[in-house]
């Protein structure tokens, strides 16, 4: 390709790619550092003085390490029970979501199966419309859910997108001359499922895993909405209840009051949002793969 | 809808699927209690609704649109849709090129290592909760934040980026791009790897720039995808989530932060207004239902592209 470029128009040509290729890196190095600055500022002001970081100083390393933030959050009761109850909801949601949308996903893309465009058209077309938060709280009371486990994951259990996913997935991964094989040998919907279906679906089921559980693991509004015990809200309320409710309340006070008592939950508040973003920060790299092709997977068809 | 004409439904073909249909029912229950059973209470936007006489036992209201004439003749109506509009026109102007720029730029990258690190980087937001993001918001921009450190650093006096109205829609789109930009720029990225290098080889016969390439190659190659994004998402303009708002929002603030969905929240659950709460959403969805389907049939029209 290069040789190419050379014989026709060298000099000329190559300066003008060669000041793209440096004004292009200067804007994609800035987008990293845009992207990953606030994120390592954050950890950063995790271990340091507060006092440094309430200087609003720009730090790049810990200045003065500092861990009494974290021995301070590792201490904070509402931290550990928000912690266990995400993950309980994290864990059982996403289970719940994967018995619902693997097997539907799978049983949609046949094309043998009556009624599959009708059935399609109710799922897709609760992408665009619903009854919105007031009647699906109706339901939660009218279900008798309300306050508990089942409020928070039920609502969530299918996704129309992750369906439709799903079931591009298994329309273009399962080939139907291997279902015909299968049938002629006495195999039936069942066992094919389990049988040659399922050891299939590795992809799909790291795709749909992650998809579930971040949206389970980042969710705020159904627990606050249908949850009524302390004891049950799930690390983003503590989150919330934590830093945004603490910022409310320092708008009226007087500054010295702040300054008094910001300098001792300032620290805590850089902690605890290290430790609620840290879990997916650490898993999605190794998943992305996964991810891209789910994402391309919900283009295909929507 | 259903039911091809090249596939006749018969009782024995049902019977036979029943195995499919039972892989179907945990997510047709699903589909059945939290999507369709919601939409059947819509009713009591209709309705003066009350808890123990159920959605059906409830009195109609009177006049059957009552809840819909008190919203739009409270000042707070024009304002919440005022902002609602705002707000989605806005992240839509700002928040749709980025990931194609970004897209198009990364994939200008040579080295493979370095292209796939910043990709990798670039979808580290997404992983991040509404919460968090409001909470490093209210971290950087704090009066004594990072922001302000640089503010005051040149002189100026400290600006209180939280709680003045004017810095509510820069700080909620500004994240807003900042969250989603890489992750929405994969599918242009999958289209982008698509492309077949002959059409690069014979550009550069040509003697075509980097910059021509893009222009010339790479835009109209990843259009149709653009398109059809595009359409997703000017179809869920009105589709405002509630809770980064919500998060957002302070007393300072709301003539700018109010939108409907927010405004719904409160005096649905904070004051159980019932009907009068999902009246107002219900004009919300249904405006947005309109909508996308408007855009879908233009776009169907003038360019064969379309969700449905």
């Amino acid at each position: 390709m290069k040789s190419i470029a050379k014989k026709k128009g060298p000099i000329r040509q190559s300066a003008g790619d060669r000041t793209f290729t440096i004004v292009n890196t200067i804007i994609m190095g800035l987008i990293t550092i845009v992207i990953v600055y606030p994120l390592w500022y954050v950890l950063v002001a995790s271990l340091t003085d507060p006092v440094i970081v309430n200087s609003g100083k720009l730090l790049l390393y810990p200045e003065s390490f500092y861990t009494q933030g974290y021995s301070r959050a590792f201490s904070y009761g509402p931290l550990w029970t928000g912690y266990k109850n995400t993950l309980v909801y994290t864990v059982v949601g996403t289970a719940i979501a994967l018995l619902c949308t693997i097997p539907a996903g799978y049983a949609l893309s046949r094309m043998d199966l009556p009624g599959r465009r009708g059935i399609m058209f109710l799922f897709t077309f609760t992408m665009f419309f619903n009854g919105g938060i007031i009647p699906l709280y109706l339901v939660v009371q009218n279900l008798h859910i309300y306050d508990t486990i089942w409020a928070v994951v039920l609502p969530v259990a299918v996704s129309a997108y992750n369906l439709i996913v799903c079931r591009s997935f298994f329309e273009s991964g399962i080939p139907v001359e291997m279902l015909e094989a299968a049938k002629i040998d006495g195999c039936d919907d069942f066992t094919f499922f389990f049988q040659f279906v399922i050891p299939l679906s590795s992809t799909i089921i790291a795709v749909m895993c992650l998809f579930y559980a971040t949206a389970l693991w980042n969710m705020f509004f159904n627990p606050l909405m249908f949850l009524s015990g302390k004891d049950k809200m799930p690390l983003q309320v503590v989150l919330r209840d934590l830093v945004l409710t603490n910022q409310a309340s320092t708008i009226t006070s007087s500054a010295e009051e702040i300054a008094m008592r910001q300098k001792l939950a300032e620290q805590l508040k850089y902690c605890i949002v290290v430790l609620a973003a840290a879990p997916l920060l650490i898993v999605y790299p190794f998943l992305q793969k996964y991810f891209a092709q789910g994402v391309m997977l919900g283009a295909v068809k929507g | 809808m259903d039911g091809g004409k090249q596939r006749k439904w018969t009782l024995q073909k049902v019977l036979g699927s029943w195995q499919l249909y039972v892989l179907l029912l945990p997510a047709v229950i699903w589909l059945v209690l939290f999507a369709y059973y919601p939409m059947y209470g819509l009713l009591i936007a209709f309705k003066d609704f009350k808890g123990r006489m159920g959605i059906l036992g409830s009195p109609w209201a009177e006049p059957l649109f009552k809840h819909f004439e008190t919203f739009f003749s409270t000042s707070i109506a024009v304002n919440a849709i005022w902002n609602t509009v705002a707000i989605s026109v806005l992240t839509l102007l700002v928040g749709f090129p980025v990931p194609v720029i970004f897209a198009l730029l990364l994939n200008q990258i040579r080295h493979t290592k370095v292209r796939k690190a910043v990709q990798t980087i670039s979808y580290a937001p997404y992983f991040l909760s509404t919460v968090v993001i409001v909470s490093i918001i209210s971290m950087l921009f704090s009066a004594n934040g990072l922001v302000n450190g640089v503010v005051t650093s040149t002189g100026e006096k400290e600006i209180f980026f939280t709680s003045q109205p004017e810095w509510f829609r820069p700080l909620y789109i500004g994240s807003s791009v900042w969250q989603s930009m890489g992750f929405n720029a994969i599918i242009y990225i999958a289209a982008l790897v698509g492309i077949s290098p002959e059409y690069y080889e014979a550009a550069i016969v040509d003697g075509a720039t980097r910059f021509q390439r893009i222009m010339r190659i790479d835009l109209p190659l990843i259009l149709p995808t653009v398109i059809l994004m595009l359409i997703l998402n000017v179809g869920n303009i009105m589709n405002v989530g509630y809770e980064k708002a919500f998060l957002m929002q302070n007393s300072m603030n709301t003539t700018v932060s109010e939108l409907i969905s927010t405004y719904v929240y409160k005096v649905g659950l904070q004051q159980a207004q019932y009907s009068f709460a999902t009246a107002v959403g219900l004009f919300n969805s249904v405006v947005n239902f309109i909508l996308l389907v408007i855009v879908n049939f233009v776009s169907k029209k003038f360019s064969d592209i379309s969700i449905f």
